[in-house]
């Protein structure tokens, strides 16, 4: 899935500059602990999440998440919109909830980019 | 969908090139050593010079100054109305609108915009002609300053890469230190990205990088959240081995074995509203490196030691 159908799907909007490489996402993960996405999310994916601080993008660089969606109508703070900007990780802004907007992505046929248990390795 | 695919990779072509419309400056992108006609000329001649040196277009100077200019177009509205022994300055555009060298290249694109001109000449400050400028111009210096972009980065990743072959040493090894404050939400993670970039310069695998930066993200949180002054973090890079130490001067850890439990958390509620807290940064550290020492007391303060191993033979066998 690339970046352009993430948005449409999600009725989202994008609040960074377009990414300089072709965005292809490949699954998702949705998360407001980030621990746990460090834990668990596969590289390449997409973090769908209710925390809007710089955190996430500092999460998303470390743990190679391609694109980044905030739920619930959430608006992340200029500080966060500035580092995105710099690291290149596309932040998306959607009304919907965090529940509604990955049950559309997993419909739409994004795998869950999330280990299951703490067992399975992500490295 | 496909469409929008298009338009959308489109969009981002135009915003990478619109960013170097504004870096780059017009005389890095011109034709130098332009060639310019008199207005006295007969058109005829003009036509000669054209057909001989492939010109489309060219600037007309009198005494030294810009007066005009004469295109293709106006060569053939001349040969149409049978007047080819008229003079240049007759069917020139006079008064061209002209660019300044030192004006970024978005400013020629404008004027391009506006005008509908194929061409503009290009002046000093001082008014004089110094070149041309077509839209080919701007295109063929935007391509090669991408290319230059490209290659730039590609040197740096090269020259990092063999950092370690070029240096002979009996042990040689790279350090980086960062100093991490308590508190500082915003930079939190800022030493992180660094280490991790430049691992990655240095020609780590994408793996070993994200397991190097997961590990010392959650170091680096750590010392953010749960230290009295702060700490620091240092990285050791040798050939077959990556050593990450996280150290700060209190106020130690009381029970290690508690704390290395999964889900075990002293941190506060505005901690967790900040995403982190969840008792799972020491247990992540541990499965991301291939070996962990976290040495703690009340009076030292705590250290932190993980050892990740590029050779698949070095590594110590898994217990």
């Amino acid at each position: 899935m690339n970046l352009s159908e993430l948005i449409t799907l999600t009725k989202g909007n994008l609040l960074t500059k377009k990414p300089s490489d072709d965005c292809e996402i490949s699954g998702a993960m949705g998360a407001d602990l980030m621990s746990d996405v460090l834990a668990s999310i596969k590289p390449e994916a997409v973090l769908l999440t209710g925390l809007c601080n710089p955190q996430v993008v500092r999460t998303a660089t470390i743990a190679d998440i391609r694109a980044i969606v905030f739920v619930r109508g959430k608006y992340p703070d200029p500080d966060t919109v500035l580092l995105a900007n710099e690291e290149n990780i596309p932040l998306i802004i959607t009304d919907l909830g965090l529940f509604e907007a990955c049950g559309i992505l997993y419909q739409a046929g994004l795998p869950s980019y999330e280990l299951k248990s703490q067992e399975d390795s992500v490295l | 969908m496909k469409q929008i695919d298009i338009s959308d990779e489109y969009a981002e072509n135009i915003t990478r090139v619109e960013e170097l419309a504004y870096e780059l400056r017009i005389n890095e992108v011109m034709t130098e050593n332009v060639f310019s006609l008199e207005p006295d000329l007969k058109m005829e001649e003009a036509l000669d010079i054209f057909q001989d040196k492939r010109f489309s277009g060219a600037p007309v100077t009198e005494h030294d100054k810009v007066i005009g200019i004469l295109s293709i177009e106006d060569l053939i509205h001349a040969l149409r109305e049978n007047r080819m022994d008229a003079t240049v300055r007759d069917f020139m555009t006079a008064n061209p609108t002209t660019v300044r060298g030192s004006d970024p290249v978005v400013e020629a694109l404008k004027t391009f915009a506006l005008t509908k001109f194929g061409r503009l000449p290009v002046m000093d400050k001082d008014g004089n002609l110094i070149g041309i400028l077509t839209k080919g111009d701007i295109s063929n210096g935007l391509l090669s300053a991408l290319q230059r972009d490209y290659h730039a980065e590609e040197l740096i990743r090269y020259r990092a890469s063999h950092l370690f072959e070029d240096i002979v040493s009996g042990r040689t090894s790279l350090i980086l230190r960062y100093d991490i404050r308590k508190g500082d939400f915003i930079r939190g993670g800022n030493a992180s990205s660094k280490i991790k970039r430049a691992l990655l310069r240095l020609g780590a695998s994408p793996q070993i990088a994200r397991r190097c930066g997961i590990a010392v993200y959650e170091a680096e949180m750590n010392l953010i959240i749960h230290t009295d002054h702060g700490g620091t973090l240092r990285v050791e890079i040798e050939p077959h081995k990556i050593t990450m130490e996280a150290y700060d001067d209190g106020p130690g850890i009381e029970d290690v074995e508690l704390a290395m439990k999964a889900g075990y958390s002293t941190a506060t509620h505005e901690i967790r509203e900040m995403g982190f807290g969840a008792g799972m940064g020491l247990v992540n550290i541990k499965r991301c490196v291939d070996e962990m020492r976290l040495v703690s007391s009340i009076e030292r303060g705590t250290n932190l030691y993980m050892i990740i191993y590029l050779n698949d033979s070095e590594q110590p066998s898994e217990d």
